[in-house]
């Protein structure tokens, strides 16, 4: 009986020992972090410790990397960014990424299914009712709510089990990001792992189960679950230099 | 009436006609470019070569394998692209980590190697390639007799650059191709293969050259510098309609190709530079060009 135990044991995201080089500079030195299936994690830290870094690394989309990315039992270090994508990780990137050239049904339908079991188009106007209104609208004449609405739904499309979402709710009106925060809840209720790039820490600490406090380098010095959060408040006000 | 400000109607309508059709070529070559330029960065030099090589492809089947015009039509292009697809392959994707000049360096010596290999061969006297059975002769129209291998070539360069348009902005495989256009990473990290999209691209845009190439066989002789003559002018067409933007290559194709053989008409010491000016003209105003958004 140890055998299906362990099986369970392998997380869906399992990083290790990961470095990233852009040209001469060595960006991450040995990032390593686990992401179990059905869970919400965060990544916190500064400004600039490699928060998005790591993601990008993670879809491939970085000039180097070594170490170990695997997901769902795959080793992904080597693949192509493409590749990466059809194993069923999605990124909803933290410039948003909309498509100006695109009109806002193109964006959404735009990412190409990888695999079956994603949600329909009428699923996520249900989560964001007003993408539905604004169809033939240019991708970028959205605001910026709009936008982020768009660009986390039509990830959602794809069948890709592990969202990646960096800064969702950065420069938002406090309504949408509750917004944002309750769509998450839905995500984690209808089976997707989410990993959740976040500065902040409020947000973080509503919707994720565990969290990662990242460092210069992208080190990863900590991990509170999110339950011991209020006792380690004060550890991780010097970590966030908040 | 058979005059319009002076000018008889015979020779006006013949200009407006020749307009056209140069027009037509300007518009299937600027358009290769544009869509090439939008994904690949890169300004393809050697267009003017591989259109001179889809009318020597015409010229060899003919001549060497008896293989007529409406064959030509398809094999040339598609060979053509087949080298397209080689070049990109080969020697243009190792470039794209580096400056974008280098890829107009590149595709420049390729353009005069080509050219010289051609010229070596068959030296710069042209060699007529005949139109086809079916298009030859002439209909009137009413106020003039229109060569029907002409109207043919509009119409074919009409049909061929709105089906590009059509496919490029109202398509879905359009719509990947737009978003690569703006962000390859974030769309080949939706599991999108880019670097294929970009070799199949540019082998499109050089088969669209080679398309131009068969249609002129027939109007303009096979010459292996038809090519070089022909490529100043599209840039400048290229230019005036601001960069990467289709519509804008279709639209400011025919519409200088009209403008040059109306200044025939009215001012024929000016119909070889009146392009440059128009270009002069609307670069002092709109530096990104007509249709062009940066």
């Amino acid at each position: 009986m140890a055998e299906p135990a362990l099986a369970r044991a392998e997380p869906l995201l399992g990083v290790s020992d990961l470095h990233v080089w852009y040209g001469e500079s060595h960006i991450l030195h040995g990032t390593s972090f686990d992401v179990h299936r059905g869970e919400v994690v965060t990544l916190l830290g500064r400004n600039g410790v490699g928060k998005t870094t790591t993601l990008r690394a993670i879809m491939g989309m970085v000039g180097q990397r070594k170490g170990s990315i695997r997901f769902d039992g795959r080793e992904a270090i080597a693949l192509p960014s493409y590749r990466i994508g059809r194993l069923g990780i999605a990124l909803c990137p933290e410039e948003r990424g909309i498509f100006a050239t695109l009109d806002v049904e193109e964006n959404l339908l735009l990412p190409p299914v990888v695999r079956p079991g994603g949600l329909s188009v009428e699923q996520i106007f249900e989560l964001f009712p007003n993408l539905r209104e604004r169809l033939s609208s240019p991708g970028t004449k959205l605001s910026g709510g709009e936008q982020q609405m768009l660009a986390i739904g039509r990830i959602l499309r794809t069948g890709a089990r592990l969202l990646l979402l960096d800064e969702p709710t950065e420069g938002l009106a406090p309504v949408i990001v509750q917004q944002i925060g309750l769509t998450i809840d839905r995500l984690k209720a209808a089976g997707f792992t989410v990993l959740l790039v976040e500065q902040n820490f409020r947000f973080a600490a509503q919707v994720a189960d565990r969290h990662y406090v990242m460092e210069n380098g992208g080190r990863i010095v900590d991990m509170i679950p999110n339950a011991e959060l209020k006792a380690n408040m004060g550890k991780l006000q010097r970590y966030l230099g908040v | 009436m058979n005059a319009i400000f002076g000018i008889p109607t015979q020779a006006l309508f013949g200009q407006l006609l020749i307009g056209l059709i140069n027009g037509s070529f300007y518009a299937l070559l600027s358009l290769g470019l544009a869509v090439i330029f939008g994904l690949l960065n890169i300004i393809n030099f050697a267009h003017g070569a591989l259109y001179m090589m889809g009318a020597f492809g015409a010229y060899f089947l003919l001549t060497k394998f008896g293989i007529g015009y409406w064959w030509a039509l398809l094999i040339s292009p598609l060979a053509v692209g087949l080298i397209g697809v080689a070049i990109e392959r080969l020697m243009l994707a190792r470039l794209y980590k580096l400056d974008p000049l280098y890829g107009l360096l590149l595709t420049f010596g390729l353009a005069l190697i080509i050219q010289g290999l051609f010229h070596n061969e068959y030296g710069s006297s042209g060699m007529s390639y005949p139109v086809p059975q079916a298009l030859q002769g002439a209909k009137d129209v009413g106020f003039m007799f229109l060569p029907i291998y002409r109207g043919w070539v509009i119409a074919v360069s009409l049909v061929v650059c709105f089906g590009v348009w059509f496919l490029i902005e109202k398509t879905k495989l359009g719509s990947y191709l737009r978003a690569a256009t703006e962000n390859p990473g974030l769309v080949q990290a939706f599991g999108v293969n880019v670097p294929r999209m970009i070799t199949l691209t540019y082998g499109f845009g050089v088969a669209l050259a080679a398309l131009a190439g068969v249609m002129a066989a027939p109007i303009y002789q096979v010459n292996p510098l038809m090519g070089a003559d022909l490529i100043i002018v599209v840039f400048a067409v290229v230019v005036i309609g601001g960069m990467g933007s289709i519509m804008g290559s279709i639209v400011t194709g025919f519409g200088l190709g009209v403008i040059e053989g109306l200044t025939k008409v009215f001012y024929p010491q000016a119909s070889n530079t009146a392009i440059f000016i128009i270009m002069v003209i609307v670069l002092m105003f709109r530096p990104a060009g007509l249709f062009g958004q940066r």
